[in-house]
């Protein structure tokens, strides 16, 4: 049974957490993802969960009591934006180093600061090395799905992972969306029970969690969590294919859009892939060969799959919605070109950061990435490789 | 109250393989406080600080019953998580088994960068203990000055030097803060009293709601005292009313013990390398101080728990 629903992206998310009925959630409330919080406190006040809410203090707190949550054998999960996610840093490599697996959307928004309430990834980029796997989704509906298969892939006992379901702030969070619902049974057995092997109210085996490891183990231990990430992508795969049975809707490492024959490719995440596949629509009907790649999952990096779908391409573009102040761009720019790196075919990648702060990218923005590219490919040369759109100097 | 021997029956949660220095209060008052939650199945949180680095280096653990540290400032936290899932899971019959939860935090993780977490669980009313080792400074990094360090104390982040005769500001007095939030059971203890150790710990597993106990726990690098005199040295904390014996249950103040008589502040200071300076020339304004904020401090819990205002008799 399929239900179209009109609802933001944040009803989206709270409807994915009530029908999941985690164990616990503890969170804060944060702008863009307030509404997340608010409204999943309604289904618990209304008994329509068995959760635990436990408001915490702040978002320091509300992984630190997810952590101790997931830790004691319950399906934990929390919610966060920019400032909140920026609290929670030292906390979130705690939780990926525990193997714990929490769920937590990020309504991605914009660093303090100076301090701004709208859209941007400088907030996922901040975790991009915690061991967190990143989901990013380019609408409500994304957002749903993606959060119904995060547990999946959370809880697969080769990945024992933390995952992160991203939509754009406002953008995705605030706006209305039709998308279609799962019924509250075809998620319940799609989640299925959360069966941790060891856990801290286990009364028979009880278990040291958190401990001290000096340079006798650390090192393992990051070795395993790499591991994980690698074993991750085959995962997310296969729940992407359980899911598209279940929902009809398709999901892997990477969106590939019109990319078979491309020359010229836009590399994106979230919503902006929407208004590039936009302006690829308009491109191709006078004949360019362009296409857009949307990364669904940045962390671990899918870069296999990139390679796999950039490499008949000439001119790559990679669209950053944050900073690194390295000087080098954006960062998943630095990871796309890595990836490209090895490819034969000599293709230009160039990087353009646009968006901070909620700064609108617009079609004319997107058409003339794509003149940029074809420009590239005609002189054979980039004058720049780092650019900004939508930028006044 | 279970007698010393009926109190050995109980399994130990905290064992041998931890490397606590010899003279250190916190495996003793751990010791006693998980002995009054008896029978009970317990989950210990642990704030970063000498306990956690001490007892679970791994692949060892001195722990023989469920254990968590995350990090620093979020013992509290951490705890309010996991029991938020003994409840969720208990309501669901996905477990049946009873237990109890604590956490333990030094006087940094607890007095300072772990303030905001423990009185967000505090307020938040989670059935559990807190128990703050107070061993009076950053003793896990070296010794550095806390809010729980006493006024005059030399520590490396408050040296006693040719201008400054160590720490200038008196403690934070944090139980009382912790009764401000009227959970229904706050207490200081010390381990010079067993029983009241017990008494209180057991108090704290048995109410329903949060549970606040702060033990002085001393510290031989930090206070350089004579390590086997560990007892002696919170015994006269307690007589010199440096560290009253008070518990503040639903509210209501009550003094556990009042010294007979006048024991001055420098009986507690002396043995301890941390004060000598203060038994220099030119230094005697500070013990005369720290002397004041005793006698103030002790009226005053006079007055909260409805006992006559005065000093005990020189």
């Amino acid at each position: 049974m399929k239900n179209k629903v009109a609802i933001t992206g944040n009803e989206a998310v709270a409807q994915a957490m009530k029908q999941i009925n985690p164990d616990v959630v503890a969170a804060y409330p944060i702008t863009p993802q307030t509404e997340v919080v608010q409204i999943f406190s309604s289904f618990v006040s209304n008994g329509q969960v068995d959760t635990e809410f436990v408001t915490v203090e702040s978002e320091h707190s509300a992984m630190s009591a997810t952590i101790g949550a997931s830790a004691a054998g319950a399906r934990a999960m929390t919610a966060t934006s920019s400032q909140g996610l920026a609290l929670m840093f030292e906390m979130v490599y705690i939780a990926s180093s525990l193997r714990l697996p929490i769920v937590f959307p990020v309504v991605n928004r914009a660093l303090s600061g100076p301090i701004n309430i709208h859209c941007d990834h400088s907030d996922a980029m901040g975790i991009k090395d915690a061991g967190v796997i990143q989901l990013f989704c380019e609408n409500a509906q994304e957002a749903y799905d993606n959060m119904i298969q995060a547990v999946r892939i959370a809880e697969h006992p080769d990945v024992l992972l933390p995952v992160s379901v991203n939509l754009d702030g406002f953008i995705t969070s605030h706006a209305l969306d039709v998308l279609e619902v799962l019924d509250d049974e075809t998620v319940k057995n799609f989640v299925g029970t959360y069966q941790p092997e060891e856990y801290l109210l286990d009364a028979e085996n009880p278990v040291t969690m958190g401990t001290l490891d000096l340079y006798d183990f650390y090192f393992e231990h990051k070795r395993q969590q790499v591991a994980a990430m690698e074993a991750a992508k085959k995962v997310i795969e296969e729940v992407g294919r359980e899911y598209e049975a279940i929902s009809g809707r398709k999901y892997g490492l990477i969106d590939a859009y019109k990319l078979d024959d491309a020359d010229m490719a836009v590399v994106v995440l979230n919503s902006a892939a929407g208004s590039a596949k936009g302006v690829v629509d308009e491109l191709r009907e006078k004949g360019l060969k362009v296409g857009v790649l949307k990364p669904r999952v940045f962390r671990p990096f899918p870069f296999e799959a990139i390679q796999d779908a950039l490499k008949g391409v000439k001119a790559v573009a990679v669209l950053d919605r944050a900073e690194t102040f390295s000087t080098l761009g954006g960062p998943m720019f630095a990871d796309v070109r890595t990836a490209l790196y090895d490819l034969k075919n000599d293709i230009k990648v160039v990087n353009y950061v646009y968006g901070l702060g909620g700064r609108d990218l617009r079609l004319e923005d997107v058409e003339k990435v794509y003149d940029d590219l074809a420009n590239i490919i005609k002189t054979g040369r980039a004058d720049k490789f780092v650019n900004y759109l939508g930028l006044r100097e | 109250m279970a007698t010393l021997k009926e109190l050995s029956k109980f399994e130990e949660r905290f064992v041998g393989g931890h490397r606590l220095c010899a003279g250190c209060g916190h495996g003793i008052s751990v010791r006693m406080v998980l002995n009054a939650a008896e029978d009970y199945n317990v989950v210990v949180g642990c704030a970063t600080g000498c306990l956690e680095v001490a007892s679970t280096i791994y692949p060892y653990t001195a722990w023989n019953c469920s254990f968590i540290h995350s990090a620093f400032e979020n013992a509290g936290a951490t705890i309010s998580g996991v029991e938020a899932a003994y409840k969720s899971l208990k309501r669901q019959g996905k477990i049946d088994k009873d237990f109890k939860f604590v956490a333990f935090g030094g006087d940094g993780g607890t007095y300072d960068i772990g303030f905001q977490s423990l009185s967000g669980a505090m307020e938040r009313g989670h059935n559990m203990v807190y128990v703050c080792l107070d061993n009076e400074a950053y003793m896990n990094t070296g010794i550095q000055r806390s809010s729980a360090t006493p006024m005059g104390a030399d520590t490396t982040t408050s040296p006693a030097g040719k201008v400054i005769p160590g720490k200038q500001q008196p403690r934070k007095d944090l139980t009382a803060i912790m009764a401000a939030h009227n959970i229904p059971y706050a207490a200081q203890t010390s381990i010079s009293n067993w029983q009241d150790v017990h008494k209180k710990a057991k108090k704290a597993f048995d109410v329903e709601g949060p549970a606040f106990l702060n033990i002085l726990s001393p510290c031989p690098r930090g206070w350089r005292y004579n390590t086997p005199d560990i007892v002696e040295l919170t015994k006269i904390a307690v007589e010199t009313r440096f560290w009253p014996l008070y518990e503040v249950e639903n509210g209501k103040w009550k003094l556990n013990y009042k010294p007979k008589k006048y024991v001055p502040i420098e009986e507690f200071l002396k043995p301890q390398g941390r004060f000598r300076h203060l038994f220099a020339p030119g230094n005697e304004h500070v013990i005369k101080a720290i002397q004041e904020e005793i006698d103030n401090r002790w009226l005053a819990l006079l007055s909260r728990c409805g006992e006559p205002q005065e000093l005990p008799a020189k």
